[in-house]
């Protein structure tokens, strides 16, 4: 005991080592610590509830709303909003509410294949570049540069015209997924190519780690900030080219509804009846906007060197 | 403005038209996120004519700031307040437009980086002129002759032709003097280097100072040198002042700073320093704990939480800067003056006195754990007196080169830059050999061939007689347990996404000994002198010596028997460092470790290494034990290595006998045919006669012992003495 006494007091810190620990609790867990981090980012906190009431309202609704989001006889055509049908009904004769639930849920399906799939594709494949470099990095980085050139519009356009029977969201996913991670990939080779020159890598190696283990435990980690930004954009973008492809009649197919596709329906509509309009117009920025503010705030919460309280 | 503490007293009474700068009661506040940072408080100073000043401290001191204050570099959001006059006229708070009048007219300054501190778009002449043209009236033709002038002055070789080239065209030994060149362009009467030797090597490193000391006599300039190195400061300045936690806690001349010290902490900077002067066996004494923090200073004296002496008072109150006790020059500018307490009680300490040495604790290894300890300590302590010990790793002909390409696609072979030329060594159970050069001489490459982190060109080595050259990386895997590695750098070598008690386990997860990681690491933490319970927090929240510490932690966990390491102290503060090197010896006592010791500086070296072997551009050029190789150096390069390491000594500096090289390493991309160290060698140019010098154009030196008791690998080797 005494030894150890002397021990600790040879060191160049005081015993009790950094002068302000982050982390007063003793021992958290990680993720207790990330979870810690992120609640003090707030309007990732307010993004995080915002976005937690879009799902449940996408994906619990249906399951207690009277309404299909399918042609119902017993719903009176172009009606106003009212307590039974809050968002009004559309000419055919189907609720805007339930039809913005199902929407919502159809547009987040595809937003979270696209952001996940591709991430977790794009990530590795660039890092897998990076860290090889040489010949496997130019040829890896070529195939990406295909997928890269191609307009994900055209290509999903022309994809999906020779699909027969109509597009499900999964097969809507797939496609935008082909096309996106490539550039995930780009950015993640950058970064990995920096990364793998620092000398925890070599630490790495020196201790014996294998490939896989330096990719997935060192490299990709320290690509968190990066990735993370790279993923919340796609979420983004995949939620508005969801969108945008509906519009243009590309995307989902009746009798099923997406967001984009009720905006499209509704575009004349947007001034003189409104309450068909906005509900899914809104809904389309508010899902762009959570997901970005909480990437913001996972970024920070992810990097164990950044303590500054933000916003 | 007219503030004077006690010492200024004397000098306000006697007017002195030699003051060139006189800075009173400066202070410099930063903003921060978590509030004030005082980086300096209260510093006054002057200088005169002529005089050279050196300040040192560590990192974080304030050393820097407070010259960047009276430059008028610091950004807007500095708070900075107090006096310095230069010539008389206050400097600050003038605006930009009337402080660029002053600078690099009356004051100049040369900073530490020669790399960014020099535009690289433009020719060093037209930055040259280009300084000559702000100031004075003259024609271009006229700037640039003073242009060819000045680069003569600082002693660079052909300087017409110089002129013309531009800074990637020339090493960093003569970018700092193309610095020094513009710093001296309009005589400035003062000249402050902050850190210029600091990125240098040291034959190079002396070289530049001597630049320096010309352009101070040629310019007649005041020189405030800034340094954390005390041996540059005692060669090169007359009078030191000490700077700790943003004040100035001691000044005086150079022999009563080294000599008497009268604040523990510059004993202690002085007690933690490994001499090259000295002998290994005793130990350093490092100072305790880390400098405090700018944000939250303690109340009282800044170094009270460290110092061994401190009373109560010392926690209330704050010392002044007052006349130690020898104090009484008449002169103020020379009167020795500290800032403590209790600086009476400091006549006649020596460092050991007042600091302790790391606590030996032997049987620590065999502790309670059992585990790795007992085992190695077995390997260690056992055979001492029987044969030699076992040799360990072993390395015959090992040679390394990367080759160069070409730019653009086909990336042909276009040269080879020759980092390691064929080396052999040997390290034997239980030793630590030193690998000494200076940068680019290859002795990191070799280091991690030896490890096969990078596969050697031709070569062999060998690890217990099992060849390791013709392993797959998979068989070297299980191997690695034995060959661990420290790195340099504490802040680049630990993942900072993963916590300390990860980064320590790692190594044993690796080799699939995960199951008693969580203890293993708490008793690993404990034996580098961490506390075991900051196993959760990341490597961000420690300073640099416990990074270290945990570095050295992970090369440990699995019980490996060669420890490499690669320059593990040289990126640490003097104070840090000692304590880190302790660390070192113990655990080789403890552990039975071997060590092979990568360095550039030959102070620690002598200190810990059993056996040196010096390299040069890729070659050893000399080889022996640590006692034969610094008391009777036989190599000339060597020799030149051993004269530039400046001695915190001012009267040993300063007397001492040098051997001095010229010019810079050469490329390793195109070594000099025969002996590759004749570019530069004294003894070459100066001693030999044509003949002799043949020999050395056509034949490389093999490493021999030619009757000096230890090997070298010089033609006309001579042993010649220089502590």
């Amino acid at each position: 005991m005494s030894e150890m006494q002397s021990r600790v007091a040879t060191a160049d810190g005081p015993p009790d080592g950094p002068a302000k620990p982050v982390n007063k609790g003793g021992d958290l867990t990680q993720i207790q610590i990330i979870w810690r981090r992120f609640r003090r980012h707030r309007a990732a906190m307010i993004s995080l509830v915002l976005l937690g009431l879009i799902v449940a309202f996408a994906f619990l609704g249906p399951l207690v709303w009277p309404w299909g989001y399918t042609v119902d006889s017993d719903i009176p055509s172009n009606a106003g909003p009212s307590l039974e049908h809050p968002f009004g009904t559309t000419k055919q004769g189907t609720d805007v509410f339930a039809q913005t639930m199902r929407g919502a849920q159809q547009s987040l399906k595809v937003a979270l294949t696209v952001a996940i799939v591709s991430t977790v594709v794009g990530a590795t494949w660039g890092a897998v570049a990076g860290y090889y470099r040489g010949r496997t990095d130019a040829i890896m980085m070529r195939i990406a540069d295909i997928f890269l050139i191609i307009p994900l519009i055209v290509a999903v356009a022309s994809i999906n015209g020779a699909v027969r029977g109509g597009t499900t969201w999964y097969a809507v996913a797939l496609i935008m997924c082909l096309f996106s991670w490539a550039t995930v990939a780009r950015v993640v080779r950058g970064v990995v190519l920096s990364l793998r020159e620092q000398e925890f890598i070599e630490a790495a190696r020196a201790a014996g780690a294998r490939a896989t283990r330096i990719i997935f435990r060192h490299l990709l980690p320290n690509a968190a900030g990066p990735i993370i930004v790279a993923a919340t954009l796609l979420i983004a973008v995949a939620v508005l080219t969801e969108a945008g492809l509906s519009f243009i009649g590309f995307g989902i197919q009746p009798p099923d509804i997406s967001l984009g596709k009720m905006v499209e329906s509704a575009r004349t509509a947007a001034f003189t009846r409104p309450w068909l309009f906005y509900p899914p117009g809104v809904l389309i920025v508010l899902i762009c906007l959570t997901i970005n503010f909480i990437g913001d705030g996972l970024r920070d919460a992810l990097d164990p060197r950044q303590t500054m309280v933000r916003r | 403005m007219t503030t004077t503490e006690n010492i200024n007293d004397g000098a306000t009474a006697t007017v002195d038209t030699d003051i060139v700068l006189d800075v009173q009661d400066l202070n410099v506040t930063f903003s921060s996120e978590d509030g004030p940072l005082r980086a300096v408080r209260g510093v006054s100073y002057r200088v005169r004519r002529g005089e050279a000043l050196g300040i040192v401290g560590e990192s974080g001191s304030g050393k820097s700031v407070t010259s960047m204050a009276i430059m008028g570099l610091l950004p807007k959001t500095a708070k900075v307040s107090g006096s310095a006059r230069v010539l008389g006229q206050e400097v600050i708070g003038l605006n930009d437009a009337q402080i660029s009048k002053v600078r690099g007219d009356k004051i100049a300054m040369i900073f530490q980086d020669p790399l960014t501190s020099l535009n690289p778009v433009y020719t060093i002449g037209y930055q040259i002129a280009e300084a000559v043209l702000t100031h004075r009236k003259v024609t271009k033709q006229q700037a640039r002759a003073r242009a060819v002038e000045l680069l003569d002055k600082v002693g660079i070789p052909h300087p017409d032709r110089r002129v013309d080239q531009y800074p990637h065209e020339l090493s960093g030994g003569m970018r700092q003097r193309v610095v020094i060149a513009i710093a001296m362009a309009n005589d400035p009467d003062v000249i402050i280097a902050d850190e210029p030797t600091t990125a240098l090597d040291v034959t190079v490193q002396a070289q530049v100072l001597e630049a320096l000391e010309t352009a101070r006599k040629e310019t007649g300039a005041a020189l405030v040198l800034i340094t954390h190195d005390l041996g540059v400061v005692a060669g090169h300045v007359d009078r030191v002042a000490v700077m700790y936690a943003g004040r100035l806690v001691e000044t005086g001349t150079v022999e009563d700073v080294f000599y008497r010290p009268r604040m523990p902490y510059a004993l202690g900077l002085l007690g933690s320093l490994p001499r090259m002067d000295e002998a290994r066996s005793e130990k350093l004494t490092p100072i305790l704990g880390t400098p405090p923090s700018l944000l939250d200073l303690p109340a009282g004296c800044g170094f009270a939480p460290r110092c061994p002496m401190a009373q109560d008072v010392c926690f209330t109150t704050e010392p002044a800067l007052e006349a130690a006790v020898d104090g009484d020059d008449p002169d103020p500018f020379r009167r020795h003056t500290a800032a403590c307490h209790f600086g009476e009680q400091l006549v006649d300490a020596r460092p050991e006195d007042l600091f302790q040495a790391t606590a030996p604790a032997a049987e620590t290894a065999a502790g309670p754990d059992g585990t790795g300890g007992a085992e190695a300590a077995g390997h260690g302590g056992e055979r001492t007196d029987a044969a030699p010990p076992e040799v360990l790793l072993s390395a015959v002909d090992l040679v390394k080169n990367f080759p160069i390409r070409s730019k653009g696609i086909l990336r042909r072979k276009i040269g080879e830059v020759q980092a390691v030329s064929g080396i052999s060594l040997e390290l034997r159970e239980h030793e630590t050999l030193a690998l000494v050069g200076e940068s680019g001489c290859g002795k990191s490459t070799t280091a991690r061939l030896l490890l096969q982190l990078i596969r050697q060109t031709s070569g062999e080595v060998t690890y217990m007689g099992q060849p390791l050259h013709s392993l797959s990386d998979a068989q070297m895997r299980p191997l690695r347990r034995d060959l661990q590695l420290v790195f340099q750098d504490p802040f680049a070598s630990l993942d900072p996404r993963m916590t300390v008690s990860d980064i320590v386990a790692e190594p044993m997860q690796i080799h699939g000994r995960g199951k008693g990681a969580k203890q293993r690491v708490k008793e690993l933490l404990e034996l580098v002198g961490l506390n075991p319970e900051h196993g959760s927090r990341y490597p961000h929240e420690f300073s640099g010596g416990q990074r270290q510490r945990i570095g050295i932690a992970r090369a440990l966990s699995l019980n490996p028997k060669v420890l490499i390491l690669d320059e593990p102290v040289s990126a640490l503060d003097v104070s840090i460092q000692a304590g880190v090197i302790n660390l070192l010896e113990d655990l080789q006592d403890e552990l039975g470790l071997s060590y092979l010791f990568v360095s550039h500086d030959l102070s620690v070296v002598r200190h810990i290494a059993d056996r040196v072997a010096v390299m040069y551009l890729g070659k050893i050029v000399e080889t022996g034990t640590t006692e034969e190789l610094f008391s009777a150096p036989a190599h000339p390069y060597t020799q030149a290595l051993i004269s530039a390491i400046p001695l915190p000594d001012p009267v040993k500096e300063r007397t001492r006998e040098r051997i001095v090289v010229t010019g810079d390493v050469p490329s390793p991309a195109d070594p000099p045919s025969g002996c590759r160290f004749r570019t530069r060698c004294p003894k070459f140019a100066n001693d030999l006669s044509d003949e002799q010098r043949n020999l050395c154009v056509e034949e490389p030196p093999d490493l021999l012992d030619r009757g000096t008791g230890h090997r070298d690998a010089c033609h006309y080797s001579q042993v010649v003495e220089l502590i």
